[in-house]
């Protein structure tokens, strides 16, 4: 990795490219950065894996958590932080843009009907990613009594997502550590 | 002062956010609507689906996408001031994305202790479908508004979403085309904002 220091530059314009040419978030980056690492050699194909993995599971958005990682792995914090910058840059120029511009169209007549027709259809593309997650992972009957209680919880009683994550992080960090314990 | 306790908010609100969403940007989705739809009243249910469908439309992750929308939308609908706005965005942005950091750094140095242990995978074994029913909520909310009256729910149909039954075949037709057909979700969009154009 040391053989030659890459500038934190080059790493925030390789970024950026990744993060301009990447619609639909996460899975669809994964390519991507594949294809931009490794022709660089930056990460070897085999280490790939273990980041995207460990991606996913750190708290917040897998996209934005492999270039921390692999900026990390190239220039430390500073090619961290300059690999962030490269990815998150070019959305949030967009999205600026738009947010803009959308002030002072969104009350013209097309842009009213256009967006009458989108609503509808952002919901189903809420829906199916849930549903495909739910088919992964929501296997036993407790795992679906887990889904639905929180889906209660916060459609209908106002719950705060957040807290519900913090409940089911201890009580499931207390029951994994005490089965552990009984275990041995 | 007002605007200094927005900021102050807005920070606080996504450093949460980005610290407790787990299972990516569907699950960021659910995290801001809580905070910025149902907690704050910043934004309602249906210019939060407008976003929603814009964020998913441009380039990089959806989640980082809203936010960004959400802190100039909320500073600009405060104060009417764009570069206000423009401050916002950073602020909701970074405060998304500082949490991350922190805690894969942290993670890159205990990675080999981490992979294997059984306490973590018990705790994403509760967590993984704990996800799927906020991802679920998000969907709902989007749909049903729930007020309670004197103990009792009182249930109502989100009209900004769902004006009159063609709504309804759109979200029937945008999910057999997104579930059954596998189509791309920008093609869904292009297509019900489209049919939108025709039958509105």
């Amino acid at each position: 990795m040391e053989k030659k220091p890459v500038s934190l530059w080059q790493i925030f314009a390789v970024f950026a490219k990744i993060g301009a040419f990447t619609i639909g978030g996460g899975y669809a980056m994964i390519p991507i950065i594949q294809d931009e690492m490794s022709r660089r050699g930056w990460i070897s194909e085999e280490e790939l894996p273990d980041i995207v993995a460990l991606s996913q599971s750190a708290p917040g958005v897998m996209a934005v958590n492999i270039s921390i990682f692999a900026g990390y792995r190239l220039r430390g914090v500073k090619g961290s932080i300059a690999a962030t910058l490269g990815s998150i840059t070019p959305s949030f120029c967009i999205i600026l843009a738009i947010a803009m511009l959308f002030t002072s169209f969104k009350d013209n007549p097309w842009v009213i009907k256009a967006f009458k027709g989108i609503r509808p259809a952002v919901i189903a593309l809420i829906a199916v990613p849930m549903i495909n997650m739910a088919k992964k992972c929501c296997k036993a009957w407790w795992a679906w009594a887990l889904a639905v209680a929180a889906l209660v919880l916060v459609a209908f009683l106002d719950v705060s997502p957040i807290y519900i994550l913090l409940c089911v992080i201890a009580v499931s960090f207390g029951f994994t550590y005490y089965k552990e314990k009984w275990r041995r | 002062m007002e605007t200094l306790t927005l900021f102050l908010e807005l920070f606080w609100n996504f450093f949460l956010i980005g610290a407790f969403t787990i299972g990516g940007g569907y699950a960021m989705l659910s995290l801001i609507q809580g905070e910025v739809v149902t907690t704050h009243h910043w934004i309602s249910e249906g210019t939060f689906t407008d976003i929603v469908a814009i964020s998913q439309m441009t380039p990089g992750p959806i989640g980082i996408n809203t936010a960004t929308y959400v802190g100039y939308d909320v500073l600009f609908q405060a104060t009417g001031s764009h570069i206000l706005g423009v401050a916002g965005s950073a602020t909701a942005t970074l405060a998304l994305v500082i949490p991350s950091f922190i805690l894969v750094l942290l993670i890159v140095r205990f990675y080999t202790q981490f992979k294997n242990s059984v306490l973590f995978e018990g705790v994403m074994g509760w967590l993984r479908p704990t996800v799927v029913g906020l991802i679920g909520a998000a969907a709902v909310i989007l749909i049903v508004d729930t007020t309670w009256v004197q103990g009792a729910p009182v249930f109502s149909i989100v009209r900004d979403n769902f004006p009159d039954w063609k709504s309804w075949c759109l979200l029937a037709a945008a999910f057999a085309a997104s579930y059954w057909g596998k189509v791309n979700p920008i093609l869904v969009i292009v297509a019900a904002a489209v049919l939108g154009l025709l039958i509105y």
